[in-house]
Parts: C-alpha cells; structure tokens; sequence
C-alpha cells in the first residue's frame, strides 16, 4: 500500500506529523535550482542502454524482414549512409560532427560571456545590476528557435571592414545564435554560486582588509567554480540536444543530412523509422556519458562541501 | 483602432520600420490566427503533459513490475534525446503508420501536423511531469496515505482524492519550471509545418521583408506568455495553499 515508503523514510526532515510544511519549502529551493542550473538530469542505468540498443535492433530487425527483396535493405542503407550522416562528405567537417563544433564553440561563446554578465549581475553598482538582470531574463526566458532565426537573418553573410572581407557562414552564425541563450543561464549559474556563498566569506575578507576585486578573484571566484562546474556540464549536454534545430536553417548538420539521405533513398517509409532512430542513438551515445560524469562530479562535490 | 493603425502606417512612412501586421487587414488576419494556433499548441500539449504526468506517477507505483519497467523506460528515451528529433521522429515515422482516410483524390492522416506536435510535446514535457509529480508524492507523510487506506479508499481512490492534491501542491514550483521550459519548446512545431506564431511570422517577412520587426514581435509575443504562465502559476501556487500544508 505505501508508495515508495522507502525513500521516504530517507527524508531527514521526516517527522511524525503528517505535515508537508519542510518538505514543501524543500521542494520549493531545490526547483529553484533546477531551475537555474538546468533540468538535464539522467539518471539512466547501463541495463536501459542495453536495452535501447535491443529495441533498435529489433525495429531494425523488423523493418529488414518487411522490406522487398529487390531494393536495397534498411540495414544496408544505413550502413551506406552513415558515414555521411555522422561527418558528412570526404573533407568537410558536416554532419555529425558540425553538430558537435557548433555546441563546442557555442559553448565557449557561452561561458565567456556568460561569466562576464553574471558578474555584472552581482555588481555594486544598480544600473549595471539590473541592465544585467534584464539582459539575462530577457534571454533565458525566449525560446531558443525564435533567437537562432534572429541571429540566422539578421546577421549578414559577411561583414565588410572595408579592408578586408569577412564571410560568415550559417554555421558561424548558428554558433552565436546558440551562444545567446547558453550565456543567460551560465549567468545565472555565476550568480547563484555566488550568492549561496555564506557572507561570512565576504565578511571575514573584509576583515582582512582584502578589497572587492581582491575578495571576488582570490576567495569568492575559486569557491564558486567548483560548484559551477556541474551545471555547466548540464547546459552543455542540453545545448548538445539543442544543435539540431539548425537543420531548419539549413546548416549541413546530422538531421539535414538524414532528411538528404532518406531523400536520395526515394523517402521509402520502410527506411524512415531507422534512420531517424539511428539519429536518437548517436544524440544519446553522445551525451550519455557527459551526463554521467556530472552526476558523479556532483556527488563528489556535494560531499565536501 | 483607426487611430492604432495610422499610428504604425506613420512609423513606417517616417523611420521605415514596418509593423505591418498592426495596420493591414490581411496581415493582421494572419498574424492572429498564427497566434491563436500558438496559443491552443501551447494549451493543449501543457494540459497533455500534465494527463501523462498525472497518468504516469501513478503507475510508478504499480505493483506490476513490467509497467513500472516501461514507465522508466519511456522516462528515460524522452528525457535523453533531442526535442527536435522527437518531434520529426513521430511526425515522420508514427504519421506515416497511423491510417488516413480519402478526402476526394488525396489522402489525409487523422492526425494532423499539429496533432502530432501536440502528442510528441506532450510527452516530452510528460517525462518531466511524472518525475516531479513522484518527487512530490513522495513527500506525502505516509501516516496519511496509512489513514486513508483506514477509511477504506483504494489505491486509485486515495491517490486522487488525497495523495495527488498534496503532491500536486508540494511539486508546483518544479512544475513551474518544467511549464516554461515545454512553452519555449513548442516553437519547434515549426520544424513539422504547424502554422503557429513562429511559422506565421516567418510568412509576414518572407512577403514583407521586415524581418527585424517581426522578430521584436515574436520575442514580445513568447516573453509575454512566459510572463503570464509565471505570474498565473504563482496566483494558482498562492489560491491552493492549504495552513500547514506548505
């Protein structure tokens, strides 16, 4: 009869009223976090990985066995285009691997900025404060789709300094335009490291006669970056499952390709489920163990503080 | 309304920014009927991902282990791929599985493009639900469930009139989150052609060529919503507290 009696027993703040009230006001700052620090949270075993790979495997399986014998195999398809699919054409960097460049460069776009606003976030000084604040809210609180189209359409395809001619290629600009929201939550993350600080670390630098930039550089930043470190892995495994979205630009990456495959393959329905599977499972091999090794960089973290 | 529309026809002969959808009839047609299609998107695949929520931490707590095998299975797929690929992958692989009748030389599928955006958004944000709704199941004192199994409810019974609405109380400031998050995400409906604000307004500038100011429309349009889903959120949050109960 009891759901999960288990777990509950666990809770610390268990006491033998039937009350909610800690729980409740549990609940309420750890959403807060999440929602700062991203909701990207895998808990997934390596049984349920076996068993994705056997259901693949399986619809594959299945999907040969309904094809006609006279046109090429969904397997065999596959095995055609996947090399294509994952880094594209002999030379180039597409495919697959353009999906990983851009969240790698947009990643670093991200922080770099990022860092710099949520500093700005905590400053002294009001209008610098809350012009950051705005900025960040402003970007956190879009969605991602409608700031890529605005940076794919507004930015020009290359920029003339009048001396020199600089292209900009819609890969280039997909970086930027996923660097934008990327940079508001890595803001936000700045600011609640910082602030989850106990004052007392500020007080007692004070103490010490250290000033605001000594204090901030020398004891507040190097605390903080420890704990920064896992909701930074998070945004970067959610902006990895984001960087699909500009195969709707155009920009030659895995989806884009899939579609031009299938395409080449005559778009036959039988080919549709695995290809599209098979694009699920490397997004998911991908970002699988990142998931992991922030889980464990959390727990590790977790204990010592 | 004459005076609104002057006021934005002298904007654009003055500064050239061109708000076309607030002074001619066609174009405003348009962008209220993309918008109202963005609203009942939204409406719709929230409501849904609640249902699945709702249906799925219930059936976490089966007895029957191969239902709880499945639930954390699909928790896990939709939790650990790509929103956009999810989206394609029903609209492509499930639509071209689900029947379709002869609408007079052509065939149509039941479910449509914004069908399938709702269903595949729905359970994207329902992986999310049924986690938040069992974190907040948990946090049920199992005196209480112990006293309704007492006055004879069954399991069913007590989850829906007494765990759930505690549950539901404790676990809204996470759901909050995961609401906003599934409102952005709905703008990837674009990807399978449902015409929503997104879509609509890439038409606006596609004949216009004022991309500039639909884009301000559309961030006014998606903040605001995200404004308005905060602040009803923390209205509801506040109207459902019960003393003592958080």
């Amino acid at each position: 009869m009891t759901i999960n009696s288990a777990s509950h027993a666990n809770n610390k703040t268990q006491t033998d009223l039937p009350v909610l009230l800690p729980i409740a006001r549990q609940s309420q700052q750890s959403a807060m976090i999440e929602r700062r620090e991203g909701t990207y949270r895998l808990n997934m075993q390596p049984r349920h990985i076996a068993w994705a790979l056997v259901l693949f495997a399986l619809a594959c399986g299945a999907a040969q066995a309904a094809a006609q014998p006279e046109m090429l195999g969904p397997m065999q398809a596959l095995f055609k285009w996947m090399e294509f699919i994952l880094w594209g054409p002999e030379g180039e960097l597409t495919g697959f691997a353009l999906n990983l460049v851009i969240s790698f460069f947009a990643m670093m776009l991200g922080t770099v900025a990022g860092a710099a606003l949520g500093l700005m976030q905590v400053s002294l000084l009001l209008p610098v404060r809350q012009g950051s604040w705005v900025v960040t809210q402003f970007f956190r609180n879009s969605p991602w789709l409608v700031l890529l189209f605005t940076i794919m359409l507004l930015v020009p395809f290359e920029i003339d300094l009048g001396f020199v001619v600089i292209p900009v290629p819609d890969w280039i600009k997909a970086v930027i335009g996923f660097s934008l929201p990327v940079m508001a939550n890595i803001s936000e993350v700045v600011r609640g490291a910082v602030i989850s600080l106990p004052s007392g670390q500020w007080e007692s630098a004070e103490s010490l006669a250290f000033t605001r930039r000594q204090t901030m550089w020398m004891i507040i930043l190097p605390q903080c970056f420890k704990r920064m470190i896992p909701p930074w892995i998070n945004w970067y495994c959610i902006l990895a499952m984001a960087t699909p979205l500009c195969s709707i630009m155009g920009v030659e990456e895995s989806v884009t390709f899939t579609a031009q495959a299938l395409n080449a393959e005559g778009d036959r329905p039988e080919l549709i489920p695995v290809f599209y599977s098979f694009l699920l499972v490397i997004h998911f091999i991908y970002t699988y163990p990142i998931a992991r090794w922030s889980i464990q960089l959390e727990k590790k973290f977790t204990v010592k503080t | 309304m004459e005076f609104f529309a002057d006021y934005f026809r002298e904007l654009y002969e003055a500064t050239g920014w061109n708000f076309v959808i607030f002074y001619e009839q066609y174009e405003y047609d348009r962008f209220l009927e993309g918008m109202w299609v963005s609203i009942k998107l939204i409406f719709a695949s929230l409501l849904f991902s609640l249902v699945v929520g709702f249906v799925g931490a219930w059936a976490q707590g089966a007895k029957s282990r191969i239902v709880r095998y499945g639930i954390s299975g699909y928790i896990q797929l939709f939790r650990n791929t790509p929103p956009f690929v999810q989206i394609l992958f029903f609209y492509f692989v499930l639509g071209n599985l689900t029947p379709s009748y002869d609408a007079g030389g052509y065939q149509v599928a039941y479910i449509e493009s914004f069908g399938w955006a709702v269903i595949s958004l729905g359970f994207f944000a329902g992986a999310f639900n049924v986690e938040i709704f069992r974190s907040g199941i948990e946090a049920v004192p199992e005196s209480t469930v112990e006293a309704a199994e007492a006055l004879g409810y069954t399991r069913l019974k007590s989850y829906i009139y007494i765990i759930f609405p505690l549950a539901f109380r404790v676990c809204l400031p996470a759901l909050n989150n995961n609401l906003v998050n599934l409102l952005k995400t709905t703008t990837l409906a674009y990807g399978i052609a449902v015409p929503e604000m997104m879509y609509t307004a890439n038409q606006i500038w596609s004949d216009n060529v004022n991309v500039s100011e639909m884009m301000i429309v559309l961030f006014v349009f998606y903040v605001g919503l995200v404004a308005i889903l905060v602040y009803g959120m923390h209205k509801w949050e506040k109207k459902m507290k019960i003393p003592g109960y958080g």
